[in-house]
């Protein structure tokens, strides 16, 4: 039971939080310059982005249930499964949204929950 | 190198770190949390010795040492690409994980979690290739 609520964790406080980063980033700019005083420079003005410490704080908490996780199920359980993010982000965006998800885009997502079921009738 | 080359570079260089470090993380916390084994937690106490043990295991810092190199080559290549472009592309890192955690980890994977990861790579691929907006403007 508390393994379904880590994972729950994983891909619901993982998804958030990398739209929120996501956000963040946009209003940063793109990035031009790769040299380290440079690239230190854009994560200092990156965290005065509100956005980014949300999506920061969501993503810790996806974190800390991955180290959960892991504790007890394999890597190559664990991480396919986590891939129901995408299932969450497309079920995020038509109910809360009010996206219209296109039948490419439901293919994709039925494609993932296949393959997350198989992985987990794989147990090996 | 003319700018539209340039982007394409950064981008192939970036979701190439992505597609490596990500997957890599993983399967070094893995490790780090297998040998730390699994522990029941009743009190604080409890609870502070086992990340104590968590935070002990080299594995766990070069892990979280590269989910962040990861996170860093992730928001930078959000700032001028979309997110709808990265995500498909990042889609090879569950096929990725699967390798290094059979090789590294030892873990064996039987045929069917093959299939299905190599499912969810479409998956993924094909969500991520539709058209990223879909709500009307006006």
């Amino acid at each position: 039971m508390y393994k379904f609520i880590y994972f729950f964790m994983i891909v619901v406080a993982g998804t958030l939080g990398e739209l929120c980063v996501s956000r963040a980033m946009k209003q940063v700019g793109e990035v031009h310059d790769f040299r380290p005083a440079a690239i230190v420079k854009v994560i200092g003005r990156a965290l005065r982005v509100k956005w980014m410490w949300i999506g920061v704080g969501m993503m810790t908490l996806a974190f800390f249930s991955l180290l959960a996780v892991l504790s007890v199920e394999k890597v190559s359980f664990v991480v396919p499964v986590t891939a129901l993010s995408y299932v969450a982000g497309a079920l995020g965006g038509r109910f809360f949204l009010g996206e219209r998800i296109t039948l490419s885009r439901w293919t994709g997502i039925a494609l993932v929950c296949i393959g997350v079921t198989l992985v987990f009738m794989g147990k090996g | 190198m003319n700018s539209h080359k340039r982007l394409q570079f950064k981008t192939f260089v970036m979701i190439l770190i992505m597609i490596i470090a990500g997957p890599l993380g993983n399967v070094l916390l893995g490790k780090g949390m297998q040998s730390v084994g699994t522990t029941s937690i009743h009190s604080a106490a409890d609870l502070v010795h086992v990340i104590g043990r968590v935070f002990a295991n080299p594995s766990i810092w070069l892990g979280v040492a590269s989910l962040l190199t990861f996170f860093v080559a992730n928001i930078l290549v959000l700032s001028w690409a979309d997110y709808s472009f990265v995500q498909p592309a990042s889609s090879m890192a569950y096929g990725v994980v699967a390798l290094l955690s059979m090789f590294l980890l030892g873990e064996s994977i039987t045929l069917l979690r093959w299939i299905g990861i190599a499912i969810i790579c479409l998956g993924v691929f094909i969500v991520g290739r539709t058209h990223p907006r879909t709500t009307a403007h006006h």
